[in-house]
């Protein structure tokens, strides 16, 4: 209640609620936690209905949202459009817009695929071991080429962005329509499938997820022991030693408990029987009369069907993969003379510019590297499915744009954050899978996803005028 | 006069579209000097300038530094060359720290490559304590700011990386009197350390107790230049508003050919 009366030179000294003092001690981004609290409304709220609509299936309030199962499957889905809307941020940051993006990951995922299925697998034979990583290179290396390119009419001729990429966004599915012939490319390289999170072969298991998992609680413990160190270093202003210890404490259950839902998924029963007949792995008694597939659909009942066989999936590679980018990109955004400039100039083009920066080639880079980004996306979605064709990334730009606007990049240049997009990736995907889960007709989610966006700028907008 | 000024800028001409910003001007500057450049808006004065600063590129003219011709064709080329300007729009990349502006383009790094930005923080508290010893506002985004301490910022930019020509574009406009008092503080601090300094203003008073020199422009060309100590009010008003160039004065191109 109390604002801010006498004013006291020490901020945590203040007669502020408990609950400011906790956020101005810990120094922890508001919006951030607004976010999060949104996120876990969603998904509290998708569990119930889903228990009343169509009974429990296991869901932490007696529905099929809150599982193992949906929770891991959200985290793949989220993986590709994820991994795409951290470089949008910066695209964003610095005033421009990326409508291609779409298009983009169509085309750099059939030419990937046109080269796997209708080259290498013929000339070197099905399977070779070095498929995979040609593969993976010429997607990268094109879909930064293609980024670059857009960059390039952007800075240098100084075309809008807006009109460049919405060229690219029509013109680039023609070219993978072109390539692919109209058709589906297919079969994806055994090796290559792995980055699509599908089988087996890309799920890390219990053990991995439980090492990399202690690793990211070691490192978000040093990273404030050191940032602390730091600051006693300058003397600058330390934080409450309580706030440093919350900090500490919430990542590190925030990772644990990931990596406890992820590893309480355990492998589809099919996939479990295979591996332990090829492995000689007994098979315990009761699985040979399962009726079928389909009770073994829900997670707890899976479990029943391969009773004392249930290997824990952990994390995917596609989720993996979108950690890495959303470590790198943060570090990129916050860490280096690259981000610095980019978010200086989205402040202000013309200080930057008088700062020295060259923006021109500040532009290239930045549609660079998001065409890298959809390279990467254009990888996991196509091994994804198995297969490319020109409408495989239909629509993405728009989630990208959305994901970022609703994790509170400014359209107006100069404000964006990596974990806010990332988080607002999450928050589209679970909004959609949540409606899927119900049954909800196509036409009514695009109304809802439609009115998400809206709303959350809207709310974005008040909060922001309140808080200055 | 000092035999080869530390910087000459010799008939230096710009056009945007049909409009002669600048037509044909020439000023010079010694070390330890500062020249005031006065006139109306409009006149030219930070056109001219920003030709200096690497802003624009000139049509034509040439610019010598000590006796040598340089080239300055972007923003870097003249912090090269020692050069440091505080902008009349203050250049702030708004919505990063007062840290991030000090050192937006010349950024301390780490041995591993990335910014150091404790180290950057740290010494910008220094610059900051020196020219506005109540800033305590390093964490927040300069947009934030007041005018004033907006000011402060660009002012420590220009002055931390041991500029040997100094250009300030009405650096007091957003200033109160204590701080422009400090400011001029500054100024004969810098011109002391022999830093030569040109000096746009609107207050006459400002320039008669700051400028050894001072150089009067209207509709982009140089109406005169004159010692401020040879010159009193009036007459640099007459200069300023009508062009007319007192005895005392040394003509330009600008000036009335009437008056003699
Ligand atoms: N970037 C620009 N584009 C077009 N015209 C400009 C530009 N910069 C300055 N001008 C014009 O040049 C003239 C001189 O402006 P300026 O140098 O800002 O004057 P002063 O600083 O003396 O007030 C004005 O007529 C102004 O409109
Ligand atoms: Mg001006």
């Amino acid at each position: 209640m109390s604002k801010h009366k006498g004013s006291s030179a020490d901020p945590a000294l203040t007669d502020d609620g408990p609950i400011r003092r906790f956020l101005n001690a810990t120094e922890i981004d508001t919006r951030m936690i607004g976010m999060i609290a949104a996120l876990l409304l969603i998904w509290c709220a998708f569990d119930i209905a889903s228990g009343i609509l169509r009974g429990n299936f296991g869901g932490l309030l007696g529905g099929s949202f809150l599982t193992p199962r949906n929770l891991w499957n959200l985290l793949n889905q989220t993986a590709s459009i994820a991994i795409m809307t951290t470089g949008m941020v910066l695209i964003i940051v610095m005033r421009h817009i990326d409508l291609s993006v779409g298009s983009m990951l169509s085309l750099v995922a059939v030419a990937g695929a046109v080269l796997q299925v209708y080259e290498l697998a013929p000339d070197l034979g099905v399977g070779h071991w070095a498929i995979w990583i040609i593969a993976i290179v010429a997607i990268l290396a094109l879909g930064t080429l293609i980024g670059a390119f857009n960059g390039f009419l952007t800075a240098y001729a100084q075309i809008p962005s807006f009109i460049v990429t919405l060229g690219g966004l029509i013109a680039y599915s023609g070219v993978a329509f072109l390539l692919a012939k109209g058709e589906t490319v297919a079969p994806m390289d055994k090796t290559f499938k792995v980055l699509g999170g599908t089988i087996p072969a890309s799920w890390i298991g219990p053990f991995w997820t439980w090492t990399l998992s202690l690793i990211a609680c070691a490192v978000i413990v040093l990273a404030i022991i050191n940032g602390r160190r730091q600051r006693i270093r300058f003397r600058f202003p330390l934080r409450p030693v309580w706030a440093e210890v919350t900090l500490a404490a919430l990542g590190s259950i925030t990772v644990l408990g990931a990596a406890w839902i992820v590893n309480s998924y355990p492998w589809p029963p099919k996939l479990a029987e295979n591996y332990a007949k090829e492995n000689n792995i007994v098979i315990p008694p009761g699985i040979e009369d399962r009726a079928g597939d389909a009770i073994c659909m829900a997670a707890d009942k899976v479990v029943r069907c391969v009773e004392g066989l249930s290997f824990g999936t952990g994390y995917a590679a596609p989720v993996l993969v979108a950690f890495a980018i959303g470590i790198i990109m943060t570090f990129l955004a916050t860490r280096t003379r690259f981000g610095r400039y980019v978010y200086a100039a989205g402040g202000n083009p013309e200080a930057a510019v008088l700062a020295g920066i060259n923006t021109k080639m500040l532009t290239v880079k930045v549609f660079a590297l998001m065409g890298f980004l959809v390279g990467v996306s254009a990888i996991i979605s196509s091994a994804r499915l198995d297969a490319a064709t020109n409408a495989l990334g239909g629509l993405n730009e728009l989630y990208v744009i959305a994901a970022a606007v609703i994790g509170g990049t400014s359209l107006a240049g100069g404000l964006g954050t990596i974990y806010g997009a990332i988080l607002g990736a999450l928050m589209m995907q679970s909004i959609q899978s949540g409606m899927g889960l119900l049954n909800l007709p196509a036409a009514f989610q695009n109304i809802v996803v439609g009115s998400v966006l809206v709303i959350a700028v809207w709310l974005d907008q008040i909060y922001r005028r309140n808080v200055k | 006069m000092a035999s080869t000024p530390l910087i000459e800028m010799r008939d230096i001409s710009i056009a945007f579209g049909g409009i002669k910003a600048v037509d044909h001007a020439s000023i010079d500057l010694n070390p330890g000097e500062v020249v005031g450049l006065l006139g109306h808006n409009g006149a030219g004065k930070s056109t001219l300038i920003k030709i200096l600063s690497g802003a624009y590129r000139r049509d034509a003219g040439s610019i010598f530094i000590e006796g040598k011709e340089v080239a300055i064709n972007n923003p870097r080329d003249a912090k090269a060359l020692g050069i440091e300007t505080i902008y009349q729009t203050l250049a702030l990349a708004d919505n990063v720290d007062a840290a991030a502006n000090l050192y937006l383009g010349r950024e301390l790094r780490t041995p591993f490559g990335t910014l150091d930005d404790v180290a950057m923080e740290a010494e910008t508290r220094k610059v900051m304590h020196r020219l506005n010893p109540n800033f305590r506002r390093f964490k927040e985004p300069v947009i934030k700011l007041s005018g004033g301490q907006r000011q402060s910022v660009a002012i420590a930019r220009a002055i931390h990386f041991n500029a040997r020509i100094l250009i300030m574009d009405e650096p007091t406009a957003a200033l109160g009197p204590q701080e422009t008092a400090q400011v001029g503080e500054l100024i004969k601090q810098l011109k002391a350390e022999g830093i030569g300094i040109f000096l746009i203003s609107h207050d006459l008073h400002d320039v008669f107790d700051l400028a050894d020199r001072l150089v009067v422009m209207k509709n982009g060309k140089v109406v005169g230049t004159a010692r401020t100590s040879d010159v009193n009010h009036d007459e640099v008003l007459g200069m300023i508003i009508a062009g007319k160039c007192p005895p005392s004065a040394v003509p330009g191109p600008g000036a009335l050919q009437s008056a003699a």
